[in-house]
């Protein structure tokens, strides 16, 4: 059955990845950072150092909606996440080049992040996808943005109360909901077109 | 004089388009609202629970705060149902939702998505060329003007699939593909949403038809009493295949299954799928030839 945990992130203790298993629920407090498509190609692919440290982060994928409000400080206007998929080649390199620990985005990882999340004790929490409007009051305040020019796949810190609910997509132990939703789908519409 | 009418009425339907783009954005339809709470008195698993529980949260958030329901103001499309007398040019028409697009992402601000497909370089405020998209419809004998926006995500558009099946796959071959899409989108655009399905015509008009499927009031049924059938069908079937809501596992796959068709060559047999995610926003307006209008109609 699914167990409820709270973490505070950036974590240093790597115990607070393991406890968490696929289908569990998850608030998270503390600091999470915003990163998406062009943000994590001008890190790998174009190889610019991040001007923000990843250790034991928390990764969102996200292009928040903001207002500017002065130089180099924003206001949430309304800020939700994106599928994550298109993004799951970062993973290991993530983990294993900057030591991040969690990455949160919807509809899920294809099976290739199973090893590398297994192998280097990250997870996948997955949100709900459009939910917004909650999401926004749940980010308390935009303290960093780096990388402006990239607007809005910009690479943004948000300091969270209460973010979530979040459900474990993927754990550190080699569990994934996606795979396992995923083959029983399969049986099922075997079965489905022999009724036909 | 028509001149002034003219400039007036095109006015008009920019105002309504600016009005349209963002009530659809904020203050998701009854017919949605109430779906998505029959899903959540259905769903049985924990993580599925969870998920409809959220987007209840959500919406009612997206009301007190009057937030966007989804920070994807996607891409904006039309449907116009246009009356052979209705006294404005569809030119001008278009130039009005053009103009009330722009404007309302640049007065509330919205975030604008609308890119070059090549440089990938912003075009404008959710304008580009051949943005916005309206697909128009033209009815005999009437001066009246329907307008109906409907915002489209690209988590949900990117799960769209076409296959050319050829007519010895007949009706079970349009089951399969549609079933197997829906497996295959999994989480990705963010169900239970609903699935719109176009068969017969064209290869292109095929997709054409999926999305005027889902451009429909939640559970309408085509006229045509054998497509009507496939619909219900095609709406149990895939509510077996267990995907779940957000792809999480669970009995509510979507929330409902709307196919439009056309007839075909006697050696076609293309299914467009269109996906349309469980923020389906929709917003809808009537314009009377005087000018009037009227936001409360639905079509």
């Amino acid at each position: 059955m699914s167990t409820t945990h709270e973490v505070t992130f950036p974590i240093t203790d790597p115990q607070e990845i393991l406890k968490l298993r696929a289908g569990d629920e998850v608030i998270v407090q503390g600091h999470i950072i915003g990163i998406r498509d062009r943000t994590q190609v001008r890190i790998f692919d174009q190889g610019v150092e991040p001007p923000m440290d990843l250790s034991g982060a928390f990764l969102l994928h996200t292009a928040p909606g903001v207002r500017k409000v002065a130089e180099g400080k924003y206001e949430k206007v309304c800020i939700g996440t994106t599928t994550s998929a298109r993004m799951v080649r970062f993973t290991e390199p993530l983990g294993s080049q900057y030591g991040v620990r969690a990455i949160c985005g919807k509809g899920g990882f294809p099976d290739e992040a199973i090893e590398p999340m297994h192998r280097l004790g990250m997870v996948y929490f997955a949100i709900v996808g459009g939910a917004a409007a909650l999401e926004t009051t749940q980010i308390e305040e935009i303290e960093e943005v780096a990388w402006e020019e990239l607007m809005p796949e910009c690479l943004w810190k948000f300091r969270v109360k209460d973010f979530g609910p979040l459900t474990v997509g993927i754990d550190a132990h080699g569990n994934s909901l996606y795979h396992d939703v995923q083959a029983r789908a399969q049986e099922k519409l075997k079965e489905l077109f022999a009724r036909f | 004089m028509s001149i002034d009418v003219t400039t007036d009425l095109q006015h008009t339907v920019e105002d309504a388009a600016a009005h349209l783009y963002v009530w659809a954005l904020k203050d998701i339809p009854q017919d949605l609202r109430d779906a998505l709470s029959d899903a959540r008195a259905l769903e049985t698993s924990v993580p599925g629970k969870r998920v409809l529980e959220t987007i209840h949260r959500n919406i009612n958030i997206a009301d007190s705060e009057k937030n966007l329901v989804c920070q994807d103001t996607g891409i904006a499309v039309y449907h116009c149902r246009v009356g052979e007398h209705f006294p404005l040019h569809p030119a001008r028409i278009y130039e009005g939702l053009r103009d009330g697009t722009a404007r309302a992402t640049v007065e509330h601000p919205l975030r604008s998505n609308a890119v070059h497909t090549i440089t990938r370089e912003n075009t404008g405020p959710n304008i580009g060329y051949r943005l916005p998209i309206v697909h128009w419809e033209f009815i005999d004998d009437w001066d009246g003007l329907d307008v109906k926006c409907v915002p489209k995500g690209s988590g949900s558009e990117n799960m769209s699939f076409l296959k050319m099946c050829v007519p010895a796959d007949g009706v079970k071959g349009i089951k399969e593909f549609v079933l197997e899409s829906i497996v295959g989108a999994g989480g990705k655009p963010c169900p239970p949403g609903i699935v719109g399905v176009g068969i017969g015509g064209s290869a292109d008009y095929a997709m054409y038809l999926a999305k005027e499927a889902i451009m429909r009031p939640i559970g309408t049924r085509n006229g045509d009493p054998l497509v009507a059938q496939l619909e219900d069908e095609l709406f149990a079937l895939l509510n077996e295949t267990g995907i779940g809501p957000m792809g999480l596992g669970g009995d509510v796959t979507v929330l409902q299954c709307h196919i439009e068709h056309a007839d075909t060559h006697m050696t076609l047999n293309p299914v467009a799928v269109n996906y349309q995610c469980w923020a389906a926003r929709r917003a809808s307006a009537h314009i009377a030839p005087d000018g009037t209008v009227d936001f409360d109609r639905e079509f």
